[in-house]
């Protein structure tokens, strides 16, 4: 529920797209319980993601934007906080931006470049920089499903929309879904074994995918498993896998709450705005007949202006960073209810409840941090909101003064 | 008029009821200083009470009461502070005090009484003249309305304003005594009535339209303000629905839980603290009230010289008719229309003795018309003289209150926006710890 107005596509805004620190990204690694499948890591020297560095970035490659002391100190805060950093080398960056349009006879559609850095052996090249659309990206995890069924997939944004309802190009949507479509990737890439699945891989690296065969008939079987068995991934698993169900269950309807305030909030903030925005006019219409007045009142007239572009942007940041995330989070957990087919993971039940476990955890971890993170970016946009309002009010007050004491003086 | 004299003016009131320091502070600035009366006498609104009892059509009614308090100034300096001689006026007696002092000095630019309804209120407060937070404004402005009173150079002096503050029994027939009851009705029916003036005093009519622009723009602002009240209220509250979810939410986290329950604590603070910010922005729209009824305080008084310069012109309209037909009745020519024209014509010319006593009649006429045209004459330069002279320390007033009436304003905001950035550094302080 966006207050703001949508955007034309071509501008990413003053900063490099690359620069924008992602909303939500995944922190670094910090579970400390591996799953089997795991590779042991190289020790390597470069330790990419400690503060020691000039170039300041994320974990999973996304640089920071240092102007900003509030990002920066956060980050090696939360470099600080973790542990388990010490031994961790991050050997895989993926980044998903610079969303274009493909206008053909058959069909309009966006594609995204894919950019991936990485040391590992299992690539030909150190660098690759592909385009996909959201079809491969739906590819790609229908692949890693079905693949790995004993992991927690993370989940890919709404595949369908309403067409009609809402615009599929337009600015706000399609970063969005970049976003989300990032986040994806990174965690892929961050997960000690779907990162070294072939078909993320292929994805990352090949000119072009060669899918087409296999994709109608995977997604229409993927769809009828999902049919077939319903509940949680954890049905069925011994009785301490109820427990993260029935969290799962409790946590989701909070969220649904928080969201419920959020937006409740933004309508309120926006209302309030809309009466904000009419002080302005009225005290400079009061200004244009009054003498000694003018002056003190025009300030006022121009103080509310600030009040109103403050209150703008808060409400802006609200529902265009905050709600988002908040959702994807909900999305998150849904995927975590649907589940792959159980029969297929029989025989390997025992591997299969250490990994569950293991994402449990790291899943846990990274949920403590995203939302540390996000509940934090909102505090800092109202005090932001605040701190703009009581510039614009103490900068008026010495002109609301000075004058009186020079007349005072005359007197 | 007034001396710039450097005297502190105590005020008794019950200052410790009032909202902010501000107020008090504004309170002090607002009184002007040097007139005779408060040098001799400290005036204050201490307190109101409900009474009950039966009105004037033998029906039982409940109404409020409130307690003026004076103190001769020396007694307070002295430092021994004896008890204030005091006495209980209802709102009625305030009004026949104002509507006295609008007769008696109709030059006046007369100091407003605070609302008798609750007007361009917001969806929390009632409309109920019987609701506390009603009544301690109402004080509030009654003893702003006295001490407004009490400072000016004219009114100050009046002796039933005086009497008004000192004697309880027995004020109302002194009011009525003055027979100015008869003067009001018809005041206020030439106020209200419709007349050209030929010749305005340009700067009365500019003042007259300042009235009425400055109590347009102040009736916007106070609607604005009203709906910006309620929907800030909204945003507040709402706030503290989060205090409920995180304190929900906290009991399902293991690490999380002590980092959101603090802050759910924090949203309910931010929530609550919508309460004292409205109540003091109340303040200021009190503040515009004044002067939104002082404008049409001014616009009577512009009304009243054009009054007064109407019926100038009439006298002397009259005056030169009367002289025309002197001239006609002495020449024998007729030049303008008349119907004792037409039927002297008609029926004969008039005698010679008809047309002498005609003639003396017009020339007494004519007399007292020129008698009536220097009077009036004389009254309207004198009210334009005095009206002025009040018009142009009401404008200096108007200019002062206004700019503290914004500074304060400004202060209250920026209180707001302290608090606010408070609450939300504690929040984020527990969303770290989370």
């Amino acid at each position: 529920m966006s207050a703001g107005t949508p955007r034309s596509l071509a501008s990413s805004g003053q900063k490099n797209i690359q620069d924008i620190r992602h909303p939500l990204c995944a922190a670094e690694e910090s579970a400390s319980i591996r799953s089997a499948d795991a590779r042991i890591h190289p020790g390597s020297g470069a330790d990419t993601a400690g503060g020691g560095e000039k170039d300041l970035s994320l974990p999973n490659g996304t640089p920071v934007d240092t102007s900003s002391p509030a990002s920066s100190s956060s980050l090696l805060n939360r470099l600080q906080l973790d542990d388990d950093l010490d031994g961790e080398t991050r050997d895989l960056f993926v980044t998903v931006d610079d969303p274009k349009k493909h206008v053909s006879t058959m069909e309009t559609y966006i594609t995204y470049r894919v950019c991936t850095k990485t040391t590992r052996t299992e690539f030909d090249l150190p660098e690759y920089s592909v385009r996909r659309r959201y079809q491969d990206f739906d590819w790609l995890r229908n692949k890693l499903e079905e693949s790995q069924p004993t992991h927690l997939i993370p989940p890919l944004p709404e595949k369908f929309v309403m067409k009609g309802v809402v615009d599929r190009f337009s600015e706000e949507f399609v970063d969005t879904r970049r976003k989300a479509l990032d986040k994806f990737l990174k965690r892929v890439a961050d997960h000690p074994v779907l990162s070294f699945n072939d078909h993320f891989n292929a994805f990352l690296s090949a000119k072009d995918l060669n899918k087409r065969q296999g994709l109608a008939l995977l997604s229409k079987m993927g769809e009828s498993v999902k049919y077939v068995t319903g509940g949680y991934k954890l049905r069925g698993r011994p009785i301490e896998f109820a427990a993260m169900g029935d969290y799962l269950d409790m946590f989701t309807q909070k969220l649904g709450t928080i969201d419920r305030i959020a937006q409740r909030i933004i309508k309120e903030q926006s209302e309030f705005l809309m009466e904000l925005r009419e002080y302005g006019p009225v005290y400079s219409s009061w200004s244009s007949f009054e003498e000694e007045l003018h002056d003190p009142l025009e300030g006022v007239s121009g103080c509310m202006s600030n009040c109103s572009s403050a209150l703008d942007e808060l409400t802006e940041d609200m529902s265009e960073e905050f709600l988002p995330v908040l959702r994807e989070y909900v999305l998150y957990i849904e995927s975590m209810k649907v589940p792959t087919d159980v029969e297929k993971c029989q025989d390997r039940v025992e591997c299969f409840n250490a990994d569950l476990k293991a994402d449990w955890d790291r899943w846990q971890n990274n949920k403590r941090q995203d939302f540390r993170q996000l509940l934090t970016g909102m505090a800092d946009k109202n005090i932001q909101y605040y701190e703009k309002c009581l510039a614009a009010w103490e900068s008026l007050i010495p002109s609301l003064q000075d004058k009186q004491e020079a007349k005072d003086e005359t007197n | 008029m007034a001396d710039s004299g450097s005297e502190d003016i105590a005020v008794i009131g019950n200052t410790d009821l009032t909202p902010s320091e501000s107020e008090n502070n504004l309170k002090n600035t607002m009184v002007e200083k040097g007139t005779s009366l408060l040098k001799r006498m400290e005036i204050g609104v201490a307190e109101a009470e409900k009474r009950t009892g039966k009105n004037a059509v033998n029906m039982q009614e409940t109404y409020t009461v409130y307690l003026i308090e004076t103190r001769p100034v020396d007694a307070a300096s002295e430092g021994t502070n004896p008890v204030p001689d005091s006495l209980w006026r209802r709102y009625s007696e305030f009004e026949l005090l104002r509507n006295y002092l609008l007769v008696a000095y109709p030059f006046v630019v007369v100091p407003p009484l605070p609302e008798k309804r609750a007007e361009f209120v917001w969806h929390k407060l009632t409309a109920d003249n019987m609701d506390p937070d009603f009544v301690e404004r109402r004080r509030v402005g009654l003893e702003n309305f006295l001490l407004r009173v009490a400072s000016h150079p004219v009114l100050s002096n009046d002796k039933i304003f005086y009497s008004f503050l000192t004697e309880e029994n027995g004020w109302k027939e002194t009011v009525f005594e003055t027979g100015f009851q008869a003067k009001a009705d018809s005041r206020l029916k030439a106020l209200n009535a419709t007349f050209r003036v030929k010749n305005p005093d340009k700067r009365f009519a500019e003042m007259k339209h300042y009235g009425d622009e400055l109590q347009s723009v102040i009736s916007q602002l106070l609607r604005v303000r009203a709906r910006a009240a309620d929907r800030l209220y909204g945003v507040y509250k709402v706030h503290g629905n989060y205090g409920r979810v995180f304190s929900e939410w906290s009991a399902i986290e293991k690490e999380m839980g002590d980092g959101l329950q603090s802050a759910g604590h924090h949203m309910d603070a931010y929530a609550a603290s919508v309460d004292d910010i409205l109540e003091e922005e109340e303040h200021y729209a009190d503040q515009l009230k004044e002067y939104l009824f002082y404008a049409d305080a001014v616009r009577a008084v512009c009304r009243k010289h054009e009054l007064t310069q109407f019926e100038l012109e009439m006298a002397a309209q009259d005056l030169t008719s009367k002289k025309q037909q002197r001239e006609e009745l002495a020449t024998g020519t007729v030049r303008t229309f008349s119907l004792k024209g037409m039927t002297s014509k008609l029926f004969g010319q008039e005698t010679p003795e008809q047309r002498e006593a005609k003639l003396k009649m017009l020339e007494t006429q004519i007399e007292e018309g020129e008698e009536l045209v220097k009077e009036r004459n004389a009254e309207c330069d004198e009210y334009v003289k005095s009206a002025w002279v009040d018009i142009e320390r009401f404008k200096e007033q108007k200019d002062h209150d206004l700019r503290e009436a914004l500074i304060s304003y400004a202060i209250m905001q920026i209180s707001m926006c302290k608090k606010g950035i408070q609450v939300w550094n504690n929040a984020k302080e527990c969303f770290s710890k989370m």
